[in-house]
C-alpha cells in the first residue's frame, strides 16, 4: 500500500495533551517537518518554554531541555554557544516570550543570537487556565480581565515583530497564522527559512505564529478560527518585519 | 619577622601601587605576603587605603587595623590612623598635604613634602614612590638588589622610562633628610 | 613546582576556573566581583572554545549557564549577593535537573542593595539552598587566595561527581586580596556525560534535560533520589581545618576572612596562656559536624566568629547537639570583627567558664 501521509521524524510517538481544536500540534509538526527537510533532527537542541507547550520535549524526536519562564532565549543562547554546529531552537507562547522573558527575548535579538525562536501568539495564558496576556486584544475578555482588557488600566498589547523589527540584531522577523491551509504552507515556509538562516550563521530569527485557544477562549475550534481572522489578524498583520537576508 | 604596614590616602595618589611594590618584595624575598586595598566607589576621588603584611610565618588577618608603619598622604587619613599606629612603630606622613605633627611619643615620624617634591623634579605622580623610598630607607626592608628586582618586575616591559622616574622617586626619598 | 605569583583573589579563581576545564563563563557587573568578569573577557576569547558573555541581567546569566551546563561541558557564573538572588530560580533549576555548574559568591552586605563592603550574610541562603523546592548545593568557603583557586578546581570536580550546582562562597576581602599563589593544578579529572544534549547524532533517543515532573509520585522518587546522593555527599565531602585544638578549651568556629582574624586572635590569646584553638569549615555544606560533635566532647564552649548576624550559629549547635554553649562575635553591614573583637569574646568565654 503506498504512503501518502507519514509523521514527520522529527517528533515523537507521544500522544500531544493539546485540547481539540489548538492550533499547537500543527505548529509543531511544521516545525519537525522544517528540521526533516534541511536534515538536522539529528542535531537540532530544542528549549521548552513554560506553559502549554512545556511538554514540548515529549513531543520533538531531538535533544530538548526544559527552561524557566521566559529564559527560553537564555538558556538557548548557551547551548548554541557551547556547540555552535547544534542547531538550537525554543519554543514559546506568549506569556513566556513576550512578558516574563521580555529581556531575553529582545537581549538575544539584540545580540544577533544564532538561533530559531518559534513564538506562538494565541493572545491569552493557556496553561494556567484563561489569564490575560501581553497580547490579550484591547476588550477582551479572560479571567483576569473579566470587564475586557482596558487599555487605560492595564496597557496595550505587545506587538512582537514590530518592536523587535526595530532592533538591530535581529535577522529575520515574520508574522505568520495556521488558520487555513494556504496560511500554513505559508507558515511552513517562514519556518523552514528561520531554520535555513541558522544553519547558513545568518543570525537571529522569530517566527510568530498566530494561534487559537478554543478552550480559554471560550468557542468551538472552527469559530476560534473565525474570531482569530476577525480579531487577531487586524491587530496583528501577517507579513515579513524584517529580512536582513533579503536586503 | 612581621611586618604590617597601612598606606593611606586619596585614590589616584599611587597608594595601591606602593602597596604591590611592598608585595612583590615580600614574595621575591621568599617571605608570606598579603596585599588588601579598601575598594568600591570612594577608589575614585575618596580615601583609599591597602593593608600589606609581611611575615615570615603564615598570615592570619589580612586586614590591617593596627599597623606597625603607617604612610598618611592626606590629613583624613593621618587624623584616622595616626591614633591606630602601635606603640614603637613608625609613621611617615606626606607632609606638603598634612600640615599636622604626630603628638605621639610612642611613634616614630618623619616629615617628607612628597608631593611638592614630585612636582618640583619633575615626578609628578610619583609622589606615592618618594615617600616609599623615604619608608624604604628607615625600615631597611629592601636591599637595592631587590627594589632593582621588584620594579623591573612592576614596571610594564613596554613602558621603560617608567623604570627610571619611578626609580628616581625612590632614591628622591631615600635620600631625603627627615 | 610552578613559581608563585601574586594574585587577587577573583582573578585566581577565574584563571583556576581555566585550568579547571571551564570555557564558557557569563556574567553581569556587580561590586565586589567584577575582577572575576573582566578577567574572563579577556583571557577566554584567546582559548580555544572560551566564550565570554556578558548577559543582559543576572537571571539570564543563570539560564545560559543551565544551557552550557546542558551540553555536558564545564560552565560558571559569579555574582554578589543581590545578584545571587537574581539567580536564584536558575540554581533551582539546574539543581532540579541535576547539572553541573559553578556559582561564585562574592559576598557583600545586605539584605536590599545593602552595601558593598565584604560580608558572609548569605550563608543561610548559600547553605539550606539559593531557590525554590528541595535541593542543596555544595558550598565551599576558601579563606585565602590559593584556596579561591584550590577550592575552584574541587568545586568544578564536585559539581561533575555529584551532577549538582556548587557555589563557592566568597566575600569582599578574598576576592579583592593579594597573595602568593600556586597555579599549579593537579591533573583535572574529567566525566562521562551520557545525559547532555548534544545532538543525537543519529545514534541514541533524545536526551532531555527537565525538572518537571508533574506526577507528585515521580517528583517525590527524583528527590528521595537525590536526597540519597545527598546523604553521600554529607558522610564523604565534608572538609575542615584544625588550628591548635590539641589542648583547646575553647574552640572558634570560623570560615573565611572571619578564620584569618580568628587565627590571629588565637595566637595572641595563646600567647597569655589561654587555650584557645579553631575549627575552620572549609565545606560549609556538608557542615563539617563530626569534628564539631568531636571537639565538644573535649572544649567547654565555642564561639562563632561571623560576618552576619550569627547565621551560623543553629548549624553550629545542631552539630554539637546543644552540649555546650555557643557564643557569637560578629560584626555585620560590611564590617569585619577586629582581632580585639575576638580576643574579648574569648575572655568572655574563659570567664564564662570559670564562673
Amino acid at each position: 500500500m503506498a504512503v501518502v501521509f507519514e509523521k514527520p521524524k522529527g517528533l515523537t510517538d507521544a500522544v500531544l495533551h493539546y485540547c481539540p481544536g489548538c492550533t499547537h500540534g500543527i505548529i509543531h509538526r511544521l516545525v519537525a517537518e522544517a528540521l526533516d527537510e534541511l536534515g538536522v533532527t539529528d542535531r537540532a537542541i530544542g528549549v521548552a518554554p513554560v506553559g502549554c507547550s512545556v511538554f514540548a520535549y515529549n513531543y520533538f524526536n531531538c535533544d530538548m531541555v526544559q527552561a524557566a519562564h521566559g529564559r527560553a532565549p537564555a538558556v538557548a543562547t548557551g547551548v548554541k554557544r557551547s556547540d555552535p554546529n547544534n542547531i538550537v531552537f525554543t519554543y514559546q507562547g506568549d506569556g513566556d516570550l513576550a512578558a516574563i522573558g521580555t529581556a531575553e527575548t529582545v537581549h538575544s535579538a539584540a545580540r544577533g543570537e544564532n538561533i530559531t525562536v518559534i513564538f506562538v501568539n494565541n493572545a491569552i495564558y493557556g496553561m494556567t487556565g484563561g489569564q490575560m496576556a501581553p497580547t490579550t486584544l484591547p476588550g477582551q475578555v479572560t479571567q483576569t480581565s473579566p470587564y475586557g482588557r482596558d487599555v487605560e488600566k492595564v496597557g496595550y498589547p505587545v506587538k512582537v515583530c514590530e518592536m523587535l523589527s526595530q532592533v538591530d540584531g535581529a535577522t529575520y522577523l515574520e508574522r505568520v497564522a495556521v488558520n487555513n491551509v494556504k496560511n500554513v504552507k505559508a507558515a511552513k515556509a517562514a519556518i523552514k527559512k528561520a531554520f535555513k538562516n541558522q544553519i547558513e550563521g545568518k543570525g537571529f530569527s522569530l517566527i510568530e505564529v498566530l494561534s487559537t485557544c478554543p478552550t480559554n477562549w471560550g468557542l468551538a475550534p472552527t469559530k476560534a478560527i473565525e474570531w482569530l481572522e476577525e480579531n487577531m489578524m487586524p491587530y496583528y498583520p501577517l507579513g515579513v518585519y524584517k529580512d536582513k537576508t533579503a536586503e | 619577622m612581621n611586618k604590617e604596614i597601612l598606606i593611606a590616602g586619596f585614590g589616584g595618589q599611587g597608594i595601591l601601587f606602593s602597596g604591590k611594590f611592598l608585595a612583590y618584595g615580600g614574595l621575591i624575598d621568599g617571605k608570606e605576603v598579603s596585599w588588601l586595598p579598601s575598594y568600591g566607589p570612594e577608589m575614585r576621588g575618596g580615601t583609599a587605603n591597602c593593608s600589606i603584611i609581611l611575615s615570615d610565618n603564615k598570615i592570619g588577618s589580612p586586614i590591617v587595623d593596627k599597623p606597625d608603619v603607617l604612610i598618611a598622604m592626606n590629613a583624613p587619613s593621618f587624623d584616622k590612623y595616626i591614633t591606630e599606629v602601635k606603640s614603637g612603630g613608625m609613621a611617615i606622613v606626606d607632609s606638603s598635604l598634612i600640615d599636622k605633627k604626630s603628638e605621639r611619643d610612642d611613634v616614630e615620624a618623619y616629615y617628607i613634602p612628597a608631593t611638592r617634591l614630585a612636582s618640583e623634579n619633575g615626578l609628578t605622580g610619583l609622589a606615592n614612590m618618594i615617600i616609599l623610598g623615604l619608608f624604604l630607607k628607615k625600615t631597611n626592608l629592601m636591599t637595592d638588589e631587590l627594589i632593582d628586582k621588584v620594579m623591573k618586575k612592576i614596571v610594564p616591559a613596554k613602558k621603560p622610562q617608567l623604570y627610571d622616574l619611578n626609580m628616581k622617586a625612590i632614591q628622591l626619598g631615600f635620600n631625603y633628610e627627615a | 613546582m610552578s613559581e608563585k605569583v601574586l594574585m587577587k583573589g577573583n582573578e585566581a579563581l577565574a584563571e583556576a576556573a581555566i585550568m579547571a576545564g571551564c570555557r564558557h563563563y557569563f556574567g553581569y557587573p556587580i561590586t565586589p566581583q567584577t575582577e572575576v568578569a573582566a578577567y574572563m573577557s579577556k583571557r577566554l576569547p584567546k582559548i580555544e572554545g572560551g566564550v565570554f558573555l556578558q548577559a543582559e541581567s543576572e537571571v539570564a546569566a543563570i539560564n545560559m549557564v543551565m544551557g552550557v551546563a546542558s551540553t555536558g561541558k564545564r560552565v560558571m557564573t559569579s555574582s554578589s549577593s543581590p545578584g545571587i538572588s537574581l539567580k536564584s530560580e536558575g540554581i533551582s533549576y539546574i539543581a532540579g535537573c541535576d547539572l553541573p555548574a559553578l556559582i561564585v559568591n562574592v559576598q557583600r552586605g545586605g539584605p536590599g542593595l545593602g552595601g558593598i563592603q565584604p560580608s558572609q550574610s548569605d550563608y543561610t541562603q548559600a547553605t539550606k539552598g539559593p531557590g525554590h523546592g528541595d535541593f542543596r548545593l555544595i558550598v565551599l568557603a576558601p579563606a585565602s587566595v590559593q584556596e579561591m583557586v584550590d577550592m575552584t578546581v574541587k568545586g568544578f570536580d564536585l559539581a561533575d561527581k555529584y551532577q549538582m550546582p556548587v557555589m563557592l562562597l566568597s566575600d569582599g576581602t578574598m576576592g579583592q586580596m593579594m597573595e602568593p599563589v600556586s597555579l599549579d593544578i593537579s591533573e583535572v579529572k574529567t566525566y562521562e556525560k551520557p545525559w547532555a544534549v548534544t545532538g543525537t547524532k543519529g545514534e541514541r533517543k533524545p536526551n532531555i534535560v527537565n525538572s518537571l515532573y508533574l506526577k507528585p509520585d515521580e517528583l517525590e522518587k527524583v528527590n528521595f533520589e537525590r536526597y540519597e546522593r545527598y546523604a553521600k555527599i554529607e558522610k564523604e565531602e565534608a572538609l575542615w581545618e584544625e588550628y591548635k585544638m590539641e589542648d583547646a578549651e575553647v574552640c572558634i568556629v570560623a570560615f573565611g576572612v572571619a578564620a584569618r582574624v580568628s587565627q590571629n586572635a588565637i595566637d595572641r590569646a595563646r600567647e597569655k596562656g589561654i587555650k584557645v584553638g579553631m575549627i575552620r569549615p572549609i565545606t560549609l555544606w556538608p557542615f563539617p559536624k563530626e569534628a564539631l560533635k568531636k571537639a565538644s566532647e573535649k572544649v567547654n564552649k565555642f564561639i562563632s566568629v561571623e560576618l552576619n548576624m550569627g547565621q551560623m550559629i543553629d548549624d553550629i549547635r545542631l552539630a554539637i547537639e546543644c552540649k555546650k554553649e555557643v557564643l557569637l562575635c560578629n560584626r555585620t553591614g560590611g564590617m569585619i570583627p577586629t582581632v580585639e573583637n575576638v580576643l574579648s569574646k574569648i575572655d568572655e568565654a574563659i570567664e564564662g567558664g570559670r564562673k
